[in-house]
């Protein structure tokens, strides 16, 4: 007998679960928390990039009606610096940072001093009050400069990465040719359009300390804000409410998150804090920030025999949770889609003095893409073939696959599951009729414009493990629970979770309700990081409602006197399966059946639930082509992005609409990173972007028209569904794409070697150019 | 700075009569104490536009006016787009066009679209693009806030 198809949900482009609160104002961020007797939180920061704290005065403050208490370092100083979450190095441990300064000051932004008072206007008043004296210390601002002095005699270089197999010098010696670079990826972030927040709330009735306005990582921010207070972590719970975007940037544990803890518990009254946006855009983490020096050995028909790679990574003020993450992550995946038979790559974390960086979405794979792209550009112009063919005689075959990389990251060997990487190439050429596009941009140029077309490839990392747990359970209306151990930064998880759940087992998409980012509700949980839910959490997902499943249908065997094999669930309805007749039984039934005190329970343990964990030790990887054509204004300067073409394989998408909204949206924040966006300062470290008039965020009129091709060539092999994360692939290579398209633009190869590329570079460009 | 004016706002068809400093926002007032939080504050200096409200029939960045500049005015704000269960077509074309990710500015940008195709339903795609250039959206990019907006026009411009 076969089974009648079911519609599938996964797969399909169906609309999320999310946005009806969302659309009717009912949504639930940070700010909009709130509780009866709570004060408020505000931060007073360093107005200078560096230097000595000789004095903070907090009394002037204090003596403000409404004013319930005011700290700095002397009030915390038993509280330990925040930790590492990810690739933590030893040697990093000295370079973490205070919840409040202690004596120095390390960028302009760091937390100094704190205000309690009744009132958000009045805390922020109160702040004003505070009387702190600095003494001005020389700045460090160019991570590849000079080093100096962290504090008490330690390097502002704490570590250098170094990664690399193969033997480097004899292929440079033996190279036909080599190609240098020296390459920069301007300061930028994620600057998500809701700034973050923290409430703390103590229950000392149960003895209980909550924080809500959790994002990302609730379970590991619970364990070390627990840590951090000497308290059992099950003495703590974190609570995850809306997400107004994340990035890599929102819900890493800052100081102002263990701040409002501390004081609930202390003050006895709960505590909020709400972000103001300039606080957002020097306190919250950058990112991106690297300097490298490339070179690749080629033979004859640009083939790569060697890269060698010496980069600067500027960290900022301070070592944050992600500690080498960013770095290390642009050396790993340097490689790229291409054979490289030797490689080195020797990485420099610098401290400077500026706001602390941490992962933004692709961290260092934006800035190692732009690097690799920009010296395959280069191989071809100094071998004479164009960008594609020189990416072709490179790229990685799919009867290479899998490739084992003697480099690991993130506590993974860099195994490239799947791929085929020049049939991506080709659908993407395709995508943009490339030889017509070709012919009209030549015609173009012939007419006088400046116009060109780039291409760039990259792999992406998704799926990190190692593990992820779910539990379903059915209530007895047929209602289904799916609780995760994952988080929403606005993705899209309930969406996703559901339409794998009600596929695996058979229920309708609407009665499944999706819990993440709760940690009372689930004992681990690693978040919403790397690409990993739909991988991690799906799959978790699926094992959960198979087993569930499985109970269902011998439950109803029972109940129906009908093999289990010979039944089916059908939208929350166990039937015969193809649809022959017989009895049927709805699943709030079983429930029922198993329900506590139920007489059909026998020996067994009540209630419809089933639990499940899926663990991975290697990453999946995801891989894509981006196709930009770009307009230059000769008057201007002025850049814009005509067409965008991103073809991204990610083995198999659930919602396609979705991964296609990931891809635009990473694309627009790439285009913010390659024209518009970044962090500047001036010659005392005084930052210069501090507003968004300041810090210029593309809007719609900047984004173009992105055709997305969503590509399924390359199941996974690491899980059933064959999924790859979909998250980080639209921003990853828009640096380069766009550079190089500008280098075609302008007819000058290797043009663009800094990002973001200003009007006033093209003009100097144009200039030099005569 | 703490002295408090009584004042009557009018949000959504209902009033609200509250007291607040001088210097109190029209979009802290509105979220605080008349308690719809569904107008969200993303950048305090009047560039996002995520805290857009119609005041009178016009968008208004409720974080650059004061609470008490909008005494006496209509205010609508993005709670009283749905009639009941039944939400407006521009939410609606939200929903079917995958225009949210994250959702907070979104609000912003259905009341910016609304006050505009209430006021010129004939608005050429060129001019909408315009308009809806100033809010800012971080996880769409953009086109399918555009392609919602434009399914909305039609809409709204039939019934």
């Amino acid at each position: 007998m076969t089974a009648a198809p079911r519609q599938k949900l996964v797969g399909q482009s169906i609309t999320r679960k999310e946005d009806g609160p969302l659309l009717r104002g009912q949504g639930l961020f940070a700010a909009d928390v709130n509780f009866p007797n709570q004060l408020h939180m505000r931060v007073v920061r360093s107005t200078y990039a560096h230097g000595k704290i000789l004095s903070v005065d907090l009394a002037p403050a204090l003596a403000m009606p409404g004013v319930h208490a005011a700290w700095s370092f002397a009030d915390v100083a038993d509280i330990p610096p925040i930790d590492f979450r990810l690739t933590k190095l030893e040697q990093l441990a000295a370079y973490r940072q205070t919840i409040l300064a202690k004596d120095k000051v390390r960028y302009v932004g760091d937390p100094v001093a704190v205000v309690f008072a009744d009132d958000p206007y009045l805390a922020e008043d109160a702040a004003e009050h505070v009387v702190v004296e600095i003494e001005e210390l020389p700045v460090i601002l160019h991570a590849d400069g000079r080093t100096g002095e962290f504090r008490d005699g330690l390097l502002t270089e704490p570590a250098i990465i170094r990664k690399g197999y193969g033997d480097v010098e004899a292929a440079f010696a033996a190279a036909h040719a080599t190609v240098s670079l020296s390459l920069s990826i301007g300061r930028h972030s994620g600057v998500p359009l809701e700034t973050r927040g923290a409430i703390g709330r103590y229950n000392a009735a149960k003895d209980m300390l909550e924080m809500y306005g959790a994002a990302k990582v609730p379970h590991w921010n619970r364990d070390q804000l627990a840590k951090m207070f000497g308290r059992p972590s099950l003495s703590m719970n974190l609570f995850e409410g809306h997400v107004g975007g994340g990035f890599g940037v929102r819900g890493e544990l800052y100081p102002e998150d263990v701040l409002v803890c501390l004081a609930a518990l202390r003050l006895g009254r709960p505590v909020k804090w709400i972000e103001d946006r300039r606080e957002n855009l020097i306190a919250t983490n950058h990112s991106r920030q690297q300097t490298h020096h490339i070179r690749a050995a080629i033979d004859a028909e640009g083939k790569i025999l060697a890269i060698d790679d010496e980069f600067f990574h500027d960290q900022g003020g301070y070592m944050r949770t992600h500690a080498a993450t960013v770095p290390d992550l642009a050396a790993a995946m340097l490689p790229g889609p291409y054979r490289v038979p030797a490689y080195r790559a020797v990485g420099h974390i610098r401290l400077t003095n500026k706001t602390p960086g941490g992962t933004y979405r692709a961290p260092g794979r934006y800035e190692s893409t732009f690097v690799r792209e920009r010296l395959l550009d280069a191989i071809a112009a100094k071998v004479g073939v164009d960008g594609v063919e020189i990416r072709r005689r490179n790229l990685i075959a799919v009867s290479e696959m899998p490739v084992t990389r003697a480099l690991e990251t993130l506590g993974t060997d860099i195994v490239l599951d799947s791929g085929d990487y020049p049939l991506l190439l080709d659908k993407a050429l395709a995508g943009v009729s490339w030889d017509e596009l070709q012919t009209k941009l030549k015609e173009r140029r012939a007419a006088g414009e400046l116009v060109g077309a780039g291409v760039a490839m990259f792999v992406e990392k998704s799926g990190l493990g190692p593990f992820d747990d779910v539990r379903i359970a059915i209530d007895t209306n047929g209602h289904v629970e799916v609780v995760t151990g994952a988080a929403s930064v606005g993705q899209g998880v309930e969406t996703v979770i559901a339409q794998i759940c009600a596929d695996t087992l058979g229920v309708s998409y609407d009665c499944i309700n999706v819990v993440h980012g709760q940690t009372n509700r689930i004992a681990r949980g690693l978040g919403a990081f790397a690409s990993r839910v739909t991988v991690m959490t799906g799959e978790a997902t699926r094992l959960a409602a198979i087993k569930l499943r499985e109970k269902v249908l011998a439950t109803a065997a029972e109940l129906l006197q009908s093999p289990a094999a010979d039944l089916d669930i059908v939208d929350g309805l166990i039937v015969r399966s193809g649809g022959s007749a017989g009895p049927s039984i709805r699943i709030a039934q079983i429930a029922a059946a198993l329900a506590p005190g139920s007489k059909l329970l026998g020996d067994d343990e009540p209630g419809l639930f089933a639990e499940a964990s899926f663990e991975s030790k290697h990453m999946t990887y995801p891989y894509g082509v981006h196709v930009a054509v770009v307009s230059l204004a000769r008057d201007t300067g002025a850049i814009s992005v005509e067409r965008y073409l991103v073809a991204y394989d990610v083995g198999k998408a659930v919602n396609p609409m979705l991964v296609e909204g990931q891809i635009v949206g990473g694309v627009a924040q790439g285009i913010g990173g390659a024209l518009y966006e970044e962090f500047t300062y001036d010659d005392r470290g005084e930052p210069l972007a501090v507003t968004f008039a300041d810090y210029l965020m593309p809007t719609a009129r900047e984004v173009p028209q992105v055709d997305v091709i969503i590509s399924e060539d390359a199941p996974s092999p690491l899980n059933p569904m064959g999924l790859k994360g979909a998250g980080e692939g639209g921003a990853n290579a828009v640096g380069a794409a766009i550079a190089a398209a500008i280098d075609d633009a302008l007819g000058m190869p290797g043009a663009i070697t800094k990002l973001p590329v200003s009007p006033q570079m093209i003009k100097a460009l144009l200039r030099d150019r005569g | 700075m703490t002295d408090k004016s009584n004042i009557t706002l009018t949000i959504n068809g209902r009033s609200h009569a509250i007291a607040v400093e001088s210097r109190r926002t029209l979009a802290d007032a509105i979220r605080e104490e008349c308690g719809q939080t569904g107008t969200h504050i993303g950048c305090e200096h009047g560039v996002c536009g995520a805290c857009t409200v119609l005041v009178n029939g016009e968008p208004v960045r409720s974080c650059l006016m004061f609470a008490q500049q909008a005494a006496g005015k209509e205010i609508r704000t993005v709670e009283g787009l749905a009639k009941g269960d039944e939400m407006h077509p521009m939410q609606r074309a939200f929903m079917e066009n995958h225009g949210l990710q994250c959702g907070f500015c979104t609000p912003g940008f259905l009341m910016l679209a609304v006050g505009v195709l209430e006021k010129e339903p004939d608005i050429s795609d060129h001019d909408l693009v315009d308009v809806l250039s100033s809010n800012l959206c971080r996880c769409t990019g953009y086109q399918n806030i555009i392609k919602a907006v434009r399914a909305a026009a039609i809409e709204m411009r039939q019934s």
